[in-house]
């Protein structure tokens, strides 16, 4: 539909209001209640704009422009006189009692209260009375609260409660008292909390760890990257500066995650400035300072010339790197570095990906389903952003229902959850041990393994009478297969979520029986898998055999092993992982941090974290990512891995002055040798893109200070960081000076837009797709016409053993993967680990909470914490957390009291 | 001449209200029996249309049209719910009171009726938390009505029902803002809410939901009883009815009254209010409680309806007058109004949560001899940016009506104090400032 | 994300079976838990005279809610009160008709009486004085309210024979 902004006229989509309809077409309209997550409440009224009644209705109508929808012909004024003095009193009032501290503020510099202000041109103070002030509180280690900055646009709470569920922040008090923080002091209990820092448009909420090495965005090197710290595969923007990583920021990715990041991801980075870092190559027996790179190759060609190599992947390292090793050591040599369990059942995921007949659901097909089912996985601790996106199903569908019978418009937020109340739209989460999600799921489950998927085979058979049915099953599970299949029956386009946090297969096979049979009728529903790493997938299509499958080889002994950016003991027992370096004569580790692995190593070699690489990742569902260097460390000698593996290459080929190949050549040659890949490169911005020739740079315009950077050790400017290789994006603030393409944008800014809520400017409208094309480079593809192969063996119901209990690991939201842990402030929330055992099994064994007790095989002794709906014969044993040991997952251990 | 005074005929001031049986034996539930028996719903619903009732609450909107927007019929969601009003917390507002305390089975029978009219399923009184005399009352007279039958299951065999309860606040002007009080009793601050959607379609729990005033739900007997055209005649004017006026102030007998619509303000406050009392003279009337337009003594022979009320430059509010004499400040005046707003602006939207405590800044600066021309002309700009539709609720455009009515007709107070430093008025205390 | 099992068993045992009784009242009149909070919040004052911190969490472990959740409603009413008060809650209404008719006087006999101010409560915990927006009885003004009984058309005279009153 047409609508005329200040008499031009504008195409507008329906069901849009009209302030989204404004930024969407690139008119600069202030706003801050609003937000294209949350939706309208017209607190602030910000966004005031006129509307006339037709041509000639000159008075018109001042009305908040997030609270109109967009009509056919409607005309609106935005520079109108009178709504524009309105608009900067407004800005006036918020100001009345907004400190001068912008000097001293986080915020300032990425400031949306700056840029509103200066947007509306309000720029004299008349208030001239005291200011109201408020006390902060200790939110934790992760959120500074600064509330005489507030505005009060309530976003705080809309976010943190309405939208992420959290229940320890909230609004108090009334009129111009109201105050927005916890009820007491203490730490934030959401692992979304972090978003506050970016959803909050001034510096009352902003990022603890960054004011540890605070930097102005306009001086940080930044560069587009992803997460790594799990499968999801969050967009992400991180800025450098002094050698130092400063901080993570959402990147917004509309399939992906949207405008938000969970904690682990966005305070998990500082392990890259980790004073534990690997920042020489260290060969055993020397001084470090003695190994030069020439003395490295040279004792490298050695050891690689040895007839037993074998190489190690990671499900951490990129796509490139794994590859690099592949070819290193030849792809009969190429191990991953994981467990044998892990491999299997990534494996299952991949043919059942593979074979087409069920679609990949991204974090935005979960958003949009009106029906999730969750089988076995432990979303909020292994996947938080996908917990988040769950409950934003069932928010949404149950806003969608109400929104459809007053015929009400989705971005009316008030007045659809007036409607709602307290309806949910349909959820199961079925869990072993119960999860925060429980709480807004409809049909909630705490179960075994096996039962998980007799239950999700019960469904399958409920959706499809072609599926065998189970045999003596109780009526309750069949009742509760039942309730479930009716909701998936009407629902249009239902979600399946599993993954790998039961260690069982049956679990991930009634996960495609679900689907696969809900598709058989039409194709609506969709599946996610969750995987253990950011790189799991990418791994995993490399369809490499497990580490523990070395010792099927006789001759398994004497080997070289080398290990890629791999902690062998995070992922096998330790007693495994002794016997394997036991058989090894040599063992070459690339890492970044030193570790049990890395203890272990002849020869260490330096490997850079995400910030400091190039590469590529597959998230859970299929998805490449590429992510770009944010910097180049100065001090020692850190590489990517696969820079390193190249000199390898050509050190083992004994090609004196061979050429490394290229991150693309790299891509290329891994394309063509591993046909999955195809079309992986398409991910990654070509190293020869520029505009009007030039770089894109990585420091905004406003970058200061270089000349005296570093005044303390040379007065001369210092060189311009050259990348070895070529690279899209510059190092410095030279370049291309206007806004680049989204794909291409190291930072979110716009003139006049300085904070991340630039973002807009990008999109096509606010909260879309990004202007231009960008490429989604999905390696599993929809098959529509194929017939699903249905899996048909269905477990026996399980028996709780007499001595043994089947073991199984418990993630924490913050600590799942292995490098988050390492950063101080997530390190210090994290909990102790323990051991959780039913009521029964703890009396059984005659310990009481806190009580240790000892795990066979295993070595360390673990307190005990009872579990109300935990089923007997179950362990859960704490995975991840610092200093935890790995054991047999999905196995039968012995347990003893201490 | 004695006039009709339907709502009252049966309140007196030292006697206890009419218990059931006593509202019976004077005709009490005569119409609930009637319509619940003769009519259907939109026969009440029409009635009270044709009668032309307009809410009593301060907004003056047809009461039978507000009904029609309720979804009826069998697909229409429920439960649907049926509010009385009884926050009364506008300042210089008194008149509820009196018709809560003075009969409250009137009350109740008006409820049961206009929820019949709306067939909603539960109703609420909503009372403000000071009124304890009127709270216990309600509850005696809600047990009563259930007794008899005319609340709970089935009530007189007409396969409806009704539940009743009362729910009383605790505090906030804010409360009797309708949307806010729905809110309030879902248990939540009392926030207002954006209209669209009407509380008729998504109001209490998201259910369909009236919300009408006191004295509005106590005419609906009388004109289901007597007809529209009855009703239509109790009144000198265009809008129909009685209307219970009340004055506060220094008059010689500060009251309230049951007078025809239309009254003059003349003959209320003259006659009825017995004039100002002795020595002072009266230089202003906020005709309808606190968040109405000054009236001066030019408008005395205004006539008290909605509409000639708007004529003259303000509304008829709640019809409870405060009269300003000539030895009140008007800025002490204004600024005890504008304190009591900034207190109880309920924080959701900027113009109001922050602009009113900015005005009520300059006016005790005024006061306290440090205020100047600028400052005044700041208050200017505030009543004309914090007007309707700019604010997400009336509070604040109500607060702005006595405030710019008062720089229109005082003007030179204001500026007496910008330029003599100070108050020119003896003030028996200084003005209260925040706390 | 789980309360703290101490705080769970405090919160449980804190709220008396009369205020229990009370609240599951209010609770089966509606259509969920949370909508009695603001019931809850005053059956908890009327037996204790002002919400603490600890009932906040009773109330909200009864309700199925978090101490932030009860929190937020229980301080935006300005009749809940969340700091100990007297045995005697002094409303003076300072509003409008009140103001015309000379409150400020009282306010000061009352000020010379108990020497406490607006928001403030008297040494031997007697009385707490608040100022009150309008209580409907400005024809009788200016008026006052301790604790259920309304005061009208008060003289600055009267109010020490009024204080007397209370123990
Ligand atoms: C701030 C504010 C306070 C209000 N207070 C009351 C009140 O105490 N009593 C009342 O009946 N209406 C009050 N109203 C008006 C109500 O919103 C609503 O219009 C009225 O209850 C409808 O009833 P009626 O149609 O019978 O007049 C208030 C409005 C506002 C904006
Ligand atoms: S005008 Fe705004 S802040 Fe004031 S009471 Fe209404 S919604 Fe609340
Ligand atoms: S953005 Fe429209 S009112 Fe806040």
């Amino acid at each position: 539909m047409t609508i005329y902004i200040d008499n031009k006229p504008y195409e507008a989509k329906a069901g849009k209001n009209l302030l989204e309809a404004c930024l969407a077409a690139g008119i600069n309209l202030p706003y801050f209640c609003w937000h294209p997550s949350l939706g309208s409440v017209g607190a602030c009224r910000q966004c005031a704009v006129k509307v006339f009644k037709d041509e000639k209705d000159t008075q018109g109508r001042l009305v908040m422009s997030c609270m109109e929808g967009v009509r056919d012909g409607v005309r609106i004024g935005v520079e109108e006189a009178t709504a524009k003095a309105f608009r900067e009193q407004v800005i006036e009032w918020m100001m009345t009692n907004h400190p001068h501290d912008c000097p001293v503020c986080d915020e300032g510099g990425s400031c949306h209260l700056q840029d509103m202000t200066v947007m509306t041109g309000h720029d004299y103070r008349r208030y001239h009375y005291k200011k109201r002030t408020y006390k902060n509180q200790y939110l934790g280690p992760l959120i500074n609260h600064e509330m005489n900055r507030c505005i009060q646009c309530y976003r705080c709470v809309r976010y943190y409660h309405d939208y992420a569920g959290g229940d320890d922040l909230n609004v108090f008090a009334a009129h111009n008292h109201v105050y927005f923080g916890r009820d007491k002091d203490g730490v934030l209990q959401s692992p979304f909390s972090g978003n506050l820092a970016e959803v909050c448009p001034t510096g009352v909420f902003t990022d603890k760890t960054l004011k540890e090495h605070y930097t102005r965005k306009w001086d940080l090197t930044m560069a587009p990257s992803v997460c790594t710290h799990c499968s999801v595969g969050c967009n992400i923007t991180a800025g450098e500066r002094y050698g130092k990583l400063r901080c993570v920021v959402n990147r917004y990715n509309e399939e992906v995650n949207g405008y938000f990041l969970c904690d682990r991801g966005r305070f998990g980075y500082e392990f890259v400035n980790s004073e534990n870092r690997v920042t020489q190559p260290l060969i055993r027996g020397r001084m470090s300072e003695a190994v030069s790179e020439e003395e490295l190759m040279h004792e490298l060609s050695v050891l690689l010339s040895q007839q037993k190599l074998v190489g190690i992947g990671s499900a951490r390292a990129s796509l490139e790197s794994n590859f690099a090793l592949r070819q290193l050591v030849g792809a009969g040599n190429f191990y991953a570095g994981i467990s044998e369990t892990e491999a299997y059942l990534t494996r299952l995921i991949v043919q059942v990906m593979q074979e087409g007949t069920l679609h990949s659901a991204s974090l935005k097909d979960i958003e949009q389903a009106d029906a999730v089912i969750v089988l076995g996985e432990d979303v909020w601790n292994t996947a938080p952003m996908m917990a988040l996106a769950v409950r934003q199903a069932a928010m949404k569908t149950a806003a969608n229902n109400a929104a459809a019978q007053l015929s009400l418009p989705a971005w009316h937020d008030a007045a659809i959850k007036e409607l709602v109340q307290t309806d949910k739209g349909f959820l199961a989460n079925i869990t072993v041990a119960g999860s925060p999600i429980d709480n807004i799921a409809q049909v909630t489950v705490h179960a075994v393994p096996d039962d998980i998927a007799r239950l999700g085979f019960a469904v399958a058979h409920e959706l499809s009478n072609t599926l065998p049915a189970l045999a003596n099953a109780d009526e309750k599970l069949l009742q509760t297969a039942r309730q479930i299949a009716a909701a998936l029956q009407q629902s249009k386009h239902p979600v399946i979520v599993s993954g790998l946090s039961c260690v069982n297969s049956a679990v991930i096979r009634a996960a495609f029986d679900i689907a696969a049979a809900l598709n058989n009728t039409h194709w609506k529903a969709s599946v996610a898998y969750v995987l253990p790493e950011c790189n799991s997938m990418g791994l995993a299509l490399m369809q490499a055999p497990s580490a523990e499958r070395i010792f099927d080889s006789s001759n398994a002994n004497d080997m070289t092993a080398l290990i890629l950016e791999n902690d062998l003991y995070r992922y096998l027992p330790q007693a495994t992982a002794d016997a394997f370096f036991s058989r090894c004569s040599n063992v070459i580790a690339l890492d970044s941090i030193h570790n049990n692995t890395t203890e272990k190593a002849q020869v260490l070699i330096p490997a850079a974290t995400f910030a400091e690489a190039d590469g590529s990742m597959v998230n859970y569902e299929g998805r490449t990512q590429h992510y770009y260097k944010v910097f180049i460390p100065k001090e020692g000698h850190i590489k990517e891995s696969f820079h390193w593996l190249n000199s390898m290459r050509i050190a083992k080929n004994n090609r004196s002055n061979g050429h490394g190949l290229s991150l693309d050549e790299l891509l290329h040659e891994a394309e063509i040798e591993m046909p999955v890949f195809e079309g992986v490169h398409d991910a990654m911005l070509s190293p020869h893109y520029s505009i009007h020739g030039e770089h894109i740079p990585r420091e905004p315009h406003r970058y200061s200070g270089r000349t005296a950077m570093y005044a303390n050790l040379n007065v001369s400017e210092q060189k311009p960081l050259q990348e070895e290789g070529e690279s899209a994006f510059g190092f410095t603030m030279e370049g291309f000076k206007g806004q680049p393409p989204a794909d291409a944008a190291p930072f979110f800014w716009s003139p006049g837009w300085n904070s991340g809520q630039s973002v807009t400017k990008y999109q096509q409208e606010p909260g879309g797709a990004f202007k231009g094309h960008i490429p989604a480079v999905q390696l599993f593809h929809d098959k529509v016409d194929k017939a699903p192969v249905f899996f048909k063996d269905i477990p026996e119901a399980f028996v709780a053993r007499k001595q043994k209990w089947l073991v199984l690991p418990q993630y924490h939201v913050l600590a799942s993967g292995e490098l988050s842990s390492y950063t101080k402030a997530l390190a210090s929330l994290l909990p102790e680990a323990c051991v959780v055992l039913s009521e029964t099994d703890a009396a059984l064994l005659g310990v009481r909470d806190g009580d240790k007790i000892r795990v066979h095989p295993g070595t360390t002794a673990l307190p005990v914490k009872v579990h109300l709906s935990l089923a007997n014969g179950v362990v859960l044993i704490s995975a991840g957390l610092p200093g935890t040991e790995v054991y047999n997952w999905g196995d039968w251990v012995k347990i003893e009291k201490e | 001449m004695i006039y009709e005074r339907p709502l009252t005929q049966h309140i007196h001031i030292n006697r206890q209200p009419l218990n059931l049986k006593e509202y019976e034996a004077k005709g009490g539930y005569a119409a609930v029996r009637k319509a619940v028996k003769e009519m259907t719903p939109q026969e009440v619903q029409k009635a009270v249309q044709d009668s032309n009732l307009k809410g009593r609450g301060g907004a003056g909107f047809n009461t039978g049209i507000k009904w029609s927007f309720v979804p009826m019929g069998s697909d229409a969601p429920h439960p649907k719910y049926l509010i009385c009003n009884a926050d009364e917390m506008e300042p210089g507002t008194f008149k509820d009171r009196l018709l809560l305390e003075g009969n409250p089975h009137q009350l109740l029978e008006g409820m049961i009726l206009a929820a019949y009219a709306i067939q909603a399923d539960i109703s609420y009184v909503f009372l403000r938390w000071a009124y304890k005399k009127a709270a216990a009352l309600i509850k005696q007279s809600i047990a009563e009505a259930y007794a008899a039958g005319y609340l709970g299951q089935n009530i007189l065999n007409s396969g409806w029902s009704l539940d009743m309860h009362l729910h009383t606040g605790v505090g906030r002007y804010m409360c009797g803002e309708e949307t806010a009080l729905l809110n309030a009793l879902e248990g939540k601050r009392a926030t207002p809410r954006a209209k669209p959607p009407f509380p008729q379609v998504s109001g209490l729990f998201g259910k369909p939901s009236i919300v009408n005033n006191v004295e509005t739900l106590c005419c609906i007997p009388h004109i289901i009883n007597n007809g529209a055209d009855w009703f239509k005649k109790l009144s000198f004017t265009e809008d129909a009815g009685t209307k219970l006026y009340g004055v506060s102030g220094k008059v010689k007998r500060p009251g309230v009254w049951e007078l025809p619509m239309g009254t003059t303000m003349r003959e209320l406050l003259e006659e009825h209010a017995g004039g100002m009392r002795n020595g002072l003279m009266m230089r202003g009337v906020l005709p309808g409680g606190a968040s109405t337009d000054f009236l001066t003594p030019a408008h005395l022979d205004t006539r008290l309806d909605y509409q000639s009320v708007a004529i003259a430059g303000s509304r008829l509010g709640t019809g409870t007058m405060i009269v300003m004499d000539d030895a009140t400040c008007p800025v002490g005046f204004v600024h005890n109004l504008q304190h009591f707003f900034a207190q109880e602006s309920c924080g959701w939207c900027t113009p109001c949560r922050e602009g009113l405590p900015w005005v009520e800044k300059i006016l005790l600066s005024l006061e306290h001899g440090e205020g100047t021309q600028a400052d005044i002309d700041m208050l200017q700009m505030h009543t004309q940016l914090l007007g309707p539709g700019n604010t997400f609720c009336a509070l604040a455009p109500g607060a702005m009506e006595p405030l710019q009515s008062a720089l229109k007709y005082f003007m030179e107070d204001f500026e007496r104090h910008a330029h003599e430093k100070g108050c020119p008025y003896v003030h028996e205390a200084v003005a209260s400032s925040e706390w | 994300m789980v309360a703290e099992p101490h705080i769970q068993t405090t919160a449980k045992s804190f709220l008396t079976q009369q205020e229990k009784d009370a609240i599951n009242h209010e609770v089966s009149l509606l259509p969920y838990k949370k909508a009695a909070v603001i019931e809850a919040l005053k059956i908890v004052q009327q037996h204790r005279r002002w919400v603490s911190d600890d009932a906040v969490a009773a109330i909200a472990a009864y309700l199925d809610m978090s101490t932030a959740e009860v929190d937020s409603v229980a301080t935006f009413y300005n009749l809940i009160f969340r700091k100990p008060v007297g045995r005697h809650i002094i409303l003076l209404c300072d509003s409008i008709s009140c103001y015309v008719m000379g409150y400020q006087k009282l306010y000061e006999a009352i000020q010379h009486e108990l020497k406490i101010k607006f928001g403030e409560t008297t040494k031997d915990k007697k009385f707490t004085l608040l100022p009150n927006a309008c209580l409907g009885c400005c024809d009788h003004a200016p008026a006052l309210m301790i604790d259920e009984d309304l005061y009208r058309d008060i003289e600055a005279e009267d109010v020490r024979n009024i204080l007397e009153t209370y123990t």
